[in-house]
């Protein structure tokens, strides 16, 4: 069993564009739809919170690894339990991590952006994955509301 | 922390012991897929088949038993081993969910850069 995530993706703008959106913290929220604290700074914790709708409650907490301009933004990132409103605690301490890193790469058209998420062996295998399952149908509707906001609302 | 909260976030942690690496593990991925066929089998038939130790299959068994892998079911004097398919699907379903909101995650970016 595979113990990561890879998607490659091709954006058609620069890479200057691309790293500012995934390094700046006020364009990484917009997208990533959470509200962080401050600014990203390698070796340090980032903090905030998600503003999904119905998922406000979730803290972002992750730690920055790696920011090498144009190339390798990096961070680890907890996994708890669950993400219920009703079970969710907030204590990431004792949630296990996983490494989430953007590359990025100059194309003939724009950007070529690999995301890698590994560390998957890390995860609790026990059956208490139940709410991510019964989530499932409402983030699938939540993802379609928030397609239509962006493309309504092209900044 | 008190060192008895701290002990059963430690057995709880153990517990919590996972799939994917229960599987980084030729021996183990060789029992499961002994056991995939649905029939349980006791230590002996599983030792039967390979080339390590009865020690160490018990040893092996365990770790899939802990991560709920298999169960040990009693068949008379001896146990036998059963492999529950359940415990891979969560684990399969969780790295689908993950994957599914990266996809999203990264479309909403293209859509961010791009306009």
């Amino acid at each position: 069993m595979t113990d990561r995530i890879e998607k490659r993706i091709e954006l058609h703008a620069p890479i200057s564009r691309v790293w500012r959106a995934l390094t700046d913290y006020g364009e990484f929220g917009e997208w990533f739809r959470v509200k962080l604290d401050g600014p990203f700074t390698a070796g340090q914790v980032s903090t905030g919170h998600m503003t999904y709708p119905g998922y406000e409650h979730v803290k972002w907490e992750a730690i920055i690894e790696k920011m090498e301009p144009e190339r390798l933004f990096s961070f680890t990132w907890p996994h708890p339990k669950s993400f219920d409103r009703a079970t969710y605690t907030g204590d990431n301490s004792g949630a296990p991590r996983t490494l989430v890193e953007f590359r990025l790469e100059k194309t003939h058209n724009g950007t070529l952006l690999t995301l890698t998420e590994s560390g998957f062996d890390q995860l609790p295998g026990d059956l208490r994955l139940e709410a991510f399952r019964r989530n499932e149908g409402g983030w699938t509707e939540q993802m379609k509301n928030i397609e239509n906001y962006v493309t309504k609302n092209p900044q | 922390m008190s060192p008895r909260t701290r002990s059963s976030v430690a057995a709880q942690r153990r517990a919590h012991a996972s799939v994917f690496s229960a599987l980084g593990d030729d021996t183990r991925l060789a029992l499961i897929a002994h056991l995939a066929n649905g029939l349980p089998c006791s230590i002996s038939e599983l030792t039967r088949d390979s080339r390590v130790t009865r020690q160490a299959i018990s040893k092996h068994l365990r770790v899939l038993e802990t991560v709920g892998m298999v169960r040990s079911v009693r068949h008379g004097r001896e146990h036998r081993f059963e492999f529950r398919p359940h415990s891979i699907d969560e684990a399969k379903r969780y790295l689908e969910f993950v994957s599914a909101q990266w996809d999203e995650a990264l479309g909403r970016l293209k859509s961010f850069v791009e306009k």
